[in-house]
């Protein structure tokens, strides 16, 4: 198969040279380290240093824009499953054990099977990809994520005919995940467990990554460990975090967002800079680590590898 | 006083010198500086309900001050929007004013709080007559509102801060209503007979303050139709409930047949 290469790739790496200087400290630091599978409690800015996670650069997908910061990244997340506020899911994501973690792989599949994460994570060859993330709220990163595409696990497992859709299922546990507790504002909070789905071609897109790790490591808790799905080119609620569940069905699923606001979140979610968020804009964008905001691309800048299957779809009906 | 008003501002400046606005820090300056207007406003507002339940008064000369303080903070937010969130784009700003109701309200909030800033000082009571001033002064009760409203607008669900702006603001603005009620009964109670009013002057207290309640409540409902949960709709499809006893049901099934629902609870 022909990988269409993105017109402004640069064949030269540019990492942030404090980043670089992270990376061979947190490599000698987790190698110096017992192998926990899960970093220590660290109130500190700086994220602790977790196991290592070697995985080949893939030169077809890289952004021309620096990456984001690792310490941004792990500090300036939406998990309400931790908290609602930005920094509740890194003070809180000791919380979370991603060992022992099972993913149960069911619905229309051959034999549907309940995975240990570690035998997951062997199903194709780990690559590194530098891809864009937009939230819908309106800021974005650049993440260096590492996993495989989520079509190789699919092709393995072997869903039916009637499979049209794949569905994900987040954790739900009130040990782990403090932000799912009842309240006093509960009529307020998201159902849980979080759930989010593709259209089974969506998932099939080379892009649509089965995801265990970023920056060299494996994932920290808070950006959803021990594995999570990242579909770049849709708004980051898509991208189901600290998945149990993989699920393929015939009917569209309904997600969770989608329940909790269905005017103003769809399935669909794709990035789109002509279709408003019924409340803010979305024609622009903060970048973290950017001082002016920066106008937002059509599918989130990878339109040449996905627009053509919403061709003959109305955006702003399917949002 | 002034340290305390003055005190937010001064730690912001702090954070920006020694780079700790976070990462997203034109975000976390627009917020904090909203927080603060919010809560300088309700204690501002808090000034006479003190007053109404314990009867002290020394900090009633605190109102203009913290008017005053709540205007500068609303002027400091409005100013890092404009600058900093979107870099004077007036064209999008203007449209955003108009299109997103919750910048709506709060640029009414702030528009509203311009004519009390001007008017706040002893000069300008004089020049408007105790009444009048006092009549425009009431528009605070109106910026309260459109604040929280603005704040409960604006987040996303499952944010919970907004909600106790809203809680904050509804136990003042009673407060004053219940004060406002028995004064209004107490003036027609001298006018003519007692026993019968009394009865009436419950009433009406209690469903000044029930609308009260109903207009915050609506507040809590975003106005572009939001919540999947809304009064006069039919109701969303049962999910995610624990059932006890019983196969999970859904509302689908059960249409076309009677169905008693008890509401119950202990402990």
């Amino acid at each position: 198969m022909l990988i269409r290469r993105d017109p402004d790739i640069k064949s030269s790496e540019i990492t942030d040279f404090t980043l670089y200087l992270n990376r061979r400290s947190f490599m000698i630091g987790a190698a110096a380290l017992a192998l926990a599978p899960s970093g220590p409690a660290v109130a500190a800015p700086s994220p602790p240093a977790l196991q290592p996670l070697q995985a080949k650069r893939n030169e077809a997908f890289l952004v021309d824009d620096p990456p984001t910061k690792l310490e941004s990244v792990t500090t300036y997340n939406n998990f309400y499953e931790f908290g609602v506020n930005k920094d509740d899911p890194a003070r809180l994501a000791h919380t979370l054990k991603p060992r022992p973690w099972t993913v149960q792989v069911d619905g229309l599949v051959a034999r549907p099977k309940t995975y240990d994460v570690d035998e997951i994570m062997r199903f194709g060859p780990l690559e590194e990809r530098v891809y864009r993330l937009r939230c819908v709220e309106g800021w974005s990163m650049v993440i260096p994520w590492i996993g495989y595409p989520l079509a190789s696990l699919i092709k393995r497992v072997e869903p039916t005919s009637k499979a049209r859709f794949v569905e994900f299922t987040t954790l739900r546990d009130l040990e782990q995940f403090p932000g799912q507790r009842p309240g006093l504002f509960s009529f307020s909070s998201l159902d849980w467990p979080y759930v989010e789905g593709l259209r089974l071609d969506e998932a099939l897109q080379p892009l649509t990554l089965l995801t265990f790790g970023l920056y060299g490591q494996v994932l920290p808790n808070q950006n959803g460990a021990p594995v999570r799905v990242v579909v770049p080119w849709k708004y980051g609620f898509k991208s189901g975090k600290s998945i149990v569940r993989i699920r393929f069905v015939s009917d569209q699923p309904k997600t969770t967002w989608e329940k909790a606001a269905p005017n103003e979140y769809g399935f669909y979610t794709n990035v789109n800079p002509a279709v408003d968020h019924p409340r803010w804009s979305q024609a622009t964008e903060r970048r973290i680590g950017e001082f002016r905001r920066r106008k937002t691309l059509m599918f989130n800048g990878y339109a040449d590898q996905v627009a053509s299957m919403y061709a003959g779809m109305d955006l702003k009906k399917n949002y | 006083m002034w340290g305390a008003a003055l005190f937010p501002l001064a730690l912001l400046l702090c954070k920006f010198a020694t780079d700790d606005l976070g990462v997203n820090p034109i975000d976390y300056v627009t917020r904090t500086l909203g927080d603060w207007t919010l809560r300088i406003l309700l204690a501002s507002l808090s000034m006479t309900p003190l007053r109404l339940l314990f009867g002290i008064s020394w900090q009633m000369t605190l109102r203009r001050l913290l008017g005053l303080f709540a205007f500068f903070y609303a002027s400091l937010h409005f100013s890092v929007w404009i600058v900093l969130d979107h870099f004077f784009d007036w064209p999008q700003m203007i449209a955003d004013i108009f299109k997103r109701p919750y910048i709506t309200v709060g640029m009414a909030a702030l528009t509203l709080l311009v004519p009390l800033a001007a008017t706040s000082t002893t000069r300008m009571v004089k020049r408007l007559g105790g009444a009048n001033w006092r009549r425009l002064h009431k528009l605070v009760y109106a910026i309260g509102v459109l604040g929280v409203l603005h704040y409960l607008w604006l987040a996303k669900k499952g944010v919970n801060d907004p909600y106790w702006y809203a809680v904050a603001l509804g136990i003042l603005l009673s407060i004053r209503l219940g004060d406002w009620t028995r004064r209004f009964a107490k003036r027609r109670l001298q006018r003519a007979a007692a026993s019968k009013r009394e009865g009436y002057q419950r009433i009406q207290r209690v469903l000044l303050f029930v609308l009260l309640l109903i207009g915050l409540t609506a507040g809590i409902v975003p106005p572009a139709g939001g919540q999947a949960l809304r009064l006069g709709r039919p109701a969303p499809e049962i999910a995610g409930a624990p059932w006890i006893n019983s196969p999970p049901l859904t509302l689908s099934w059960l249409k076309g047949r009677v169905v008693l629902v008890e509401f119950w609870t202990h402990g």
